[in-house]
């Protein structure tokens, strides 16, 4: 359910408090604007803001618009009302140059300080690329964290320390910079934006099918569930429904990639701890996974198995005693793994009560998915909004307590069981039939029509070059991914290539979070908790 | 060598070139930096855990610090903002050095043909062997690294590499 409602930009701040105030509307998912420079019926102003809330029943979205005159003179920020604004609203900043009144730091955030113009603004030049020479220190951000503090430098002996972006334990491109006393992080800042590849501005001159690829490098540790929860948008945009064997088979890869996912992330997560023997009894059934996958779409890690309507092909003859073996040997990893450390001192103690973080401030966070659920909020899609017969599997949701580092790690041990589950649910349940939706339109004709007949020939040499054509209008799908709730906002101009995209990225709002959960935990323990957040770059700078 | 045969040796003499005990070191012993940023750093994941096992080429003791490294495998998308880091951790590296681009994005700037996305490393700091793929199977960066076992034999062995290169971001 979502309802979409314009307002004046100098109502916006008073009636955004009141959404979460008194509606109860205590999630932001995310802010980000629309240039209409190209829209073929101008529009009154050139931009226009955009913010989307959930409610605290998980279903109700609410999307508010606001009209902007001009991009200097801005909006106020809502900062002071969610957390999680402070970063979305940068972006906005960033890429499109809208200003925010009363925001603590407002600068870029994806681009790097050198970068001139704003890229998602409709006159800039996609390949207009723009040398970096320089790091920024992050000073900026850290003084006023240490002032805020009573600290001073000198005084307080402080250190700083810089890790990352290239470091073996910040998972990619995340740079953090923290104050120490001793051992004891005082204040940290975080940057962001190493692995910016511009998904965004990409998405506005590919058609809806060519952008698959694109979205398998997102979250790359599960890309094919990126692949479904784009096209799942779009489909819904397109008002069709997958045959129920296209939506079986969607459910088992979806389950399959959460507990890659979530494999990766642990595996990771215990290497960084010294526990490498966990990592290959972890890593190693992801490789039976991946086995399995490239057997069926033909590659490893970059399926891009999906398309808009259904998928390129059918499973293959033997899958299910393929998928059997697979299965057997994660469970069999998990239960080694989970011997070594379930009873471990070293284990339970590094983690537990390191950075929790309770339901509310998860909340004001923006936290979602496994993440939100260690901090005891029972919130996920697949339960509160079902979608692709969720509701008819018999599976729990897991919960933790403390929303602490073994939360969070924990819940993704129990969750990859249930998924599991799922799955085995779902193969012996599936359907024969069709895979794809019958329309013309949308769906490529076979091979044989193609090569056989004018019509099919045409129907493929229109369905390539302009790409499946979306009714004109403005949607916001969410899907239940690895990492939390991953959504899509599409703007579409009736034609084959969106006008717009954005991409509602867990990762992002987590790692928002992270510097200021590690205060007052010690570096190593720093680590742990960004491992346990399971931070991936692809995803969070897009 | 049979171990057991190994008083055979036990006075005697082998003589060899210089070059020759060189190669052998160097080429059984490459210590590779790994500057991994996206997916294709999951792919060299794969390539150090058991199954693909890289250190059945010698070249296992990953390295942290670009000043123990010989070997630089760029693996992943390198950005215009993460170039000025390349290149420092390249410059840090001690000589002699050899540089990896695996997969597209690193050889050419891949798919990312947009104002993000630097087209190529190799405008950045030389380099040596590309791997094609998006990302490329772990057998094809293994591949990498005989190609660079294989390189090493034929070159100069004491004279620096790549003295020509001109990187885009020399003298900023
Ligand atoms: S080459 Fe492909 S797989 Fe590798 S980093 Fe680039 S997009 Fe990712």
């Amino acid at each position: 359910m979502s309802e979409t409602q314009h307002i004046n930009a100098s109502e916006l701040f008073g009636v955004i408090f009141q959404a979460k105030e008194q509606e109860g509307f205590s999630l932001l998912l995310d802010i980000t604007a629309i240039d209409n420079l190209d829209k073929s019926h101008p529009t009154s102003t050139r931009f226009e803001l955009v913010y989307i809330l959930r409610h605290e029943d998980f279903k109700t979205l609410k999307i508010f618009k606001v009209s902007l005159a001009d991009p200097l003179e801005g909006v106020e920020s809502i900062t002071s009302i969610y957390t999680s604004a402070e970063w979305a609203e940068r972006e906005v900043y960033d890429q499109y140059g809208i200003h925010f009144k009363h925001h603590n730091t407002l600068k870029r955030i994806l681009n790097h300080n050198e970068f001139e113009g704003h890229p998602l603004r409709k006159d800039y030049i996609i390949t207009q690329g723009q040398y970096c020479t320089t790091s920024q220190d992050l000073m900026d951000e850290m003084q006023p964290l240490l002032e805020a503090r009573c600290l001073d430098m000198k005084e307080d002996d402080l250190m700083i320390v810089n890790l990352g972006p290239s470091h073996p334990a910040s998972h990619g491109t995340i740079r953090t910079l923290a104050a120490l006393d001793g051992e004891t992080i005082v204040a940290a800042a975080a940057e962001i934006g190493y692995l910016h590849r511009g998904f965004e501005k990409s998405c506005e001159n590919h058609n809806y099918n060519q952008i698959i690829p694109y979205t398998d490098r997102l979250n790359y540790c599960s890309a094919l569930m990126n692949n479904i929860a784009f096209s799942k948008t779009v489909e819904e945009m397109l008002e069709i429904t997958l045959p129920d064997r296209g939506i079986f088979i969607r459910v088992i890869l979806s389950e399959l990639s959460r507990v890659i996912d979530h494999l990766v992330c642990l595996a990771a997560g215990l290497l960084d701890m010294g526990g490498q023997t966990n990592y290959w009894y972890l890593f190693n059934p992801r490789n039976n996974a991946y086995d399995f996958l490239s057997k069926l779409t033909g590659a490893r890690l970059t399926n891009s198995y999906m398309r808009i309507g259904g998928m390129t092909h059918d499973l293959y003859e033997g899958w299910q005693d393929d998928l059997t073996d697979v299965l057997a040997k994660i469970d069999q990893g998990i239960t080694d793994s989970l011997k070594m450390i379930t009873h471990n001192r070293i284990y339970n103690d590094r983690i537990q009560n390191v950075s929790p973080v309770s339901a509310d401030e998860a909340l004001q966070y923006g936290f979602t998915g496994p993440n939100l659920r260690a901090s005891g909020v029972a919130y996920d899609l697949r339960f509160s909004d079902p979608y692709y017969y969720y509701d008819t599997f018999d599976f729990q949701m897991v919960v933790g307590s403390v929303g602490d580092t073994y939360d969070r790690m924990m819940v993704r041990f129990d969750e990859m069981h249930e998924s599991m589950k799922i799955i085995k649910q779902a193969m012996e349940q599936i359907p024969d039939g069709a895979i794809n939706v019958s329309d013309k339109r949308i769906v490529m004709p076979s091979k044989d029509d193609v090569y056989g007949g004018i019509e099919g020939m045409m129907n493929q040499f229109k369905l390539v070059i302009d790409g499946v054509k979306v009714p004109k209008g403005e949607h916001y799908g969410a899907f239940e991914a690895a990492n939390g709730e991953l959504g899509f906002y599409i703007v579409s101009d009736g034609s084959g290539t969106p006008y717009k995209v954005k991409v509602r990225p867990p990762s992002f709002y987590h790692m928002a979070a992270y510097p200021k959960i590690i205060e007052n935990y010690q570096v190593a323990d720093a680590i742990m908790t960004l491992g346990s957040l399971n931070i991936i770059a692809g995803e969070m700078d897009r | 060598m049979d171990v057991s045969n190994a008083h055979l040796l036990d006075d005697a003499v082998v003589t060899t070139t210089l070059d020759a005990v060189v190669t052998w070191g160097r080429e059984a012993s490459l210590w590779p930096f790994v500057f991994g940023t996206a997916c294709c750093a999951i792919e060299f994941m794969a390539t150090a855990a058991s199954r693909y096992d890289i250190s059945r080429f010698g070249a296992e003791v990953l390295r942290f610090s670009p000043r123990h490294a010989d070997l630089l495998v760029v693996a992943g998308t390198v950005s215009y903002k993460q170039a000025p880091i390349l290149k420092q951790i390249y410059d840090q590296m001690p000589e002699p050095k050899w540089v990896v681009a695996v997969g597209a994005c690193a050889s050419t700037g891949g798919f990312y043909d947009n104002y993000t996305t630097l087209q190529g490393i190799d405008e950045i700091v030389p380099v040596d062997v590309y791997v094609a793929g998006c990302p490329p199977r772990p057998e094809a960066i293994l591949d990498a690294v005989i190609s660079i076992q294989k390189q090493l034999k034929e070159e100069p062995k004491f004279t620096l590499r790549h003295q020509e290169f001109k990187s885009k971001l020399d003298n900023v």
